[in-house]
């Protein structure tokens, strides 16, 4: 078990004769992810990496049955590709690209209003379910099937958390990066709700940094409704104010969004903080053992490694 | 991306937002004519710089005569402006708006904005007009209104004229004010803006509202269908080493520190200025190459790093993941010879090819040394300049 994707899932690929479209989707295939479609209008009839290619989402569903899609598209075009599959009624629509306007997001958003579709992104690495599927452009390599859900604003600390772990012996169910844009699809408290539900999860880690107060806003929904030990980091704390640091989402605004107080409140609502980006795995491990998860067989793996 | 106040008002008055008479000048010399061309009994002289705070820093004269005007022309342009946004450094005034002086009845505060929780643009209103919204957020927060805007149909003029009543604009002016606000917002989403104040909103004497202050800020992922926008850049109030790494396609950001950080990826990168920190080092810069940085833009970045004096040391932290860490090493190996490198470098590597990257640097015969992780990075470099 894990969330949302699994080895029964069939992707289409959206935007997938661009070159990093290309190069991942080789990266993709070669990890078992079952990719049957590619989309790039005036392409039909084409393969890219042995996949068949159509000129629209529909027609990609309809012919394959792809049930997820993950959009490589540029940022002048990203927007519609999100419509384009929300319009198909896929249940899922991974969105890597960065650079999207904020005013497209917004309508992106509001046309996905009562639709079926969940959108994980823009500007994330993906998702990724160890061993079965890895949807973006995370490296599958330093992932392995377990029990851990890790979710995080930034790519490069989700890979950091999953490698800690891996190094550790411990796997993971699902790896979500959601996205360092302030209007995304999926927030942090829709991925802690699916970690809870899924009883192949024991606890998650989770990774905000500076601006917005989504963290926050989690932080008390885990306090509330959370069954499972949650292990928070938050990135920025000496980020100035009013400065974008990368991500379009991480500023500091009016004084609001700052680390500071996301791990204020995310302590008080019982989750168990990392002050250093290097312990986050050890950190996950000491409250695993604390909530009685832990399992002999991490003994058994941490040996070998 | 920012513009200058007198920029703001130029775009907002094409869509049709009332603004007071006002002219530009660069020379104190324009002065004079300036003042004349708009037939003011009272001038008011306001120095062009970026950052807020101008007032109280002594940035906005009210001149009562020509000769007044020019006076304060002439110690304004070329003077050093300090305010709290500026950092002490402060901002020198190469711009200056001559705009016409009006009676003020009242001031309000009226601005737009991405609201991230409703993921709507928002339209927020205060009565108090001319202070820091921040400071009415903390102590006043009754008086601030907000109307959340659906995208598909604009603002409406229900809630323009809702935010009117709540705000207490006199009754004969709120069919004017409703149209301003809804011309507001079409400059807003029309040109891509990241965030718009007008503050103060005024309604004067004579019975005119019209935005006495404006600040316009765009998002720069929608630059590139604004190009008119683009021409209002004033590259003078950008830092000089984030307009070099914006050509090469890397997020940098100055910072006051010692220690050069090159990353890849936001959230590393902003976790790596606080290990830093937490080592007792202080970062001199934020620097994301990226996902996908090949050689060349590592180059770039090294020698980006390298370019501000301050920089005694350089904290490579690198998670290969799509990025191989060979690639990544030959490129610090080739700035490091470019740039004549003479500061300690520690690289700390993690993911693909990571024997090789490590192999490569350790074969340079040049002052870098190794990481195993990224405290321990930290820990080394802070060490190496002390």
């Amino acid at each position: 078990m894990s969330i949302w994707v699994n080895q029964e899932t069939k992707v289409m690929v959206q935007g997938i004769t661009g070159k990093t479209a290309l190069y991942h989707t080789k990266q993709m295939l070669e990890y078992g992810t079952k990719i049957v479609a590619g989309v790039t209008p005036g392409k039909e009839g084409t393969f890219a990496e042995g996949v068949p290619v159509f000129n629209t989402v529909d027609k990609a569903k309809e012919e394959t049955g792809a049930n997820v899609s993950v959009i490589y598209v540029p940022a002048k075009f990203a927007a519609d590709a999100i419509l384009e599959a929300v319009d198909a009624e896929l249940e899922l629509v991974i969105c890597i690209t960065e650079h999207i306007p904020i005013k497209d997001m917004v309508i992106v958003k509001r046309y996905m209003e009562g639709k079926k579709t969940r959108l994980i992104g823009p500007n994330c690495p993906g998702i990724i379910t160890p061993d079965e599927c890895k949807i973006g452009i995370m490296p599958g390599y330093i992932h392995k099937k377990g029990r851990i859900g890790v979710v995080s604003r930034s790519g490069t600390l989700t890979y950091e958390a999953v490698h800690q772990l891996t190094q550790r012996g411990v796997g993971q169910s699902s790896a979500v990066g959601i996205g360092g844009d302030p209007v995304n699809g999926t927030n942090f408290i829709d991925v802690l709700k699916a970690f809870n539900e899924d009883e192949n999860t024991d606890a998650v880690i989770m990774i905000g940094e500076i601006g917005g107060n989504e963290e926050e806003k989690a932080a008390h929904w885990v306090k509330e409704n959370m069954k499972k030990p949650v292990v928070g980091f938050i990135s920025g704390k000496t980020a100035p104010a009013g400065k974008r640091m990368g991500h379009a989402g991480a500023i500091i605004a009016g004084g609001k969004g700052t680390a500071d107080e996301k791990i204020r409140v995310m302590e008080s609502c019982g989750i168990s903080i990392v002050d250093e980006p290097t312990t986050m795995g050890e950190t996950l491990v000491k409250v695993l053992k604390e909530n009685n998860l832990w399992r002999s067989e991490y003994e058994v793996r941490s040996e070998k490694i | 991306m920012n513009i200058h106040e007198y920029q703001a008002k130029e775009l907002l008055s094409k869509y049709g937002v009332a603004v007071p008479k006002g002219k530009v000048i660069v020379n104190a010399e324009e002065a004079t004519s300036a003042a004349w061309s708009i037939e003011t009994e009272v001038a008011v002289v306001k120095a062009q710089i970026h950052a807020g705070g101008r007032g109280k820093a002594g940035g906005v004269k009210i001149a009562k005569s020509i000769d007044e005007v020019s006076g304060y022309a002439k110690e304004l342009l070329g003077k050093t402006l300090v305010t709290h946004q500026t950092g002490p450094e402060g901002k020198e005034v190469k711009t200056l708006l001559i705009e016409e002086g009006c009676r003020i009845h009242k001031e309000y505060y009226l601005a737009l904005t991405l609201d991230r929780e409703t993921s709507r643009v928002t339209l927020v209103a205060s009565e108090e007009g001319g202070m820091d919204i921040e400071e009415v957020a903390e102590s006043q927060p009754e008086k601030i209104f907000k109307e959340a805007i659906d995208p598909l149909i604009g603002l409406s003029e229900f809630q323009a004229r809702r935010i009117c009543f709540s705000i207490n604009i006199p009754t004969d002016l709120i069919n004017d004010t409703v149209k301003l606000m809804i011309n507001f917002y079409q400059c807003f989403m029309e040109n891509d803006c990241a965030l718009a104040e007008i503050n103060p909103l005024v309604v004067t004497e004579d019975g005119r509202v019209m935005a006495l202050d404006a600040k316009l800020n765009f998002d720069d992922n929608g630059l590139y269908r604004n190009q008119h926008i683009l021409k209002y850049r004033d590259l003078n109030e950008e830092d000089e080493k984030e307009i070099e790494a914006s050509k090469h396609g890397l997020a940098y950001i100055s910072l006051d520190g010692s220690i050069g950080c090159m990353v890849n990826g936001a959230g590393l990168a902003m976790a790596t200025m606080d290990i830093i920190k937490s080592y007792g080092g202080d970062p001199a810069n934020f620097l994301d190459v990226g996902g996908g940085a090949s050689e060349e833009k590592v180059t770039n970045a090294f020698q980006i790093i390298l370019s501000d004096s301050r920089v005694k040391g350089i904290f490579v932290n690198i998670f290969g993941g799509i990025m191989k860490c060979d690639v990544i090493a030959r490129g610090i190996v080739n700035a490091a010879i470019k740039t004549n490198l003479n500061v300690p470098v520690v690289v700390r590597f993690e993911g693909t090819n990571v024997e090789m990257g490590r192999k490569i640097l350790e074969n340079s015969n040049l002052n870098i040394v190794t990481a195993g992780d990224m405290g321990e990075g930290a820990k080394k470099i802070v060490e190496l300049i002390k």
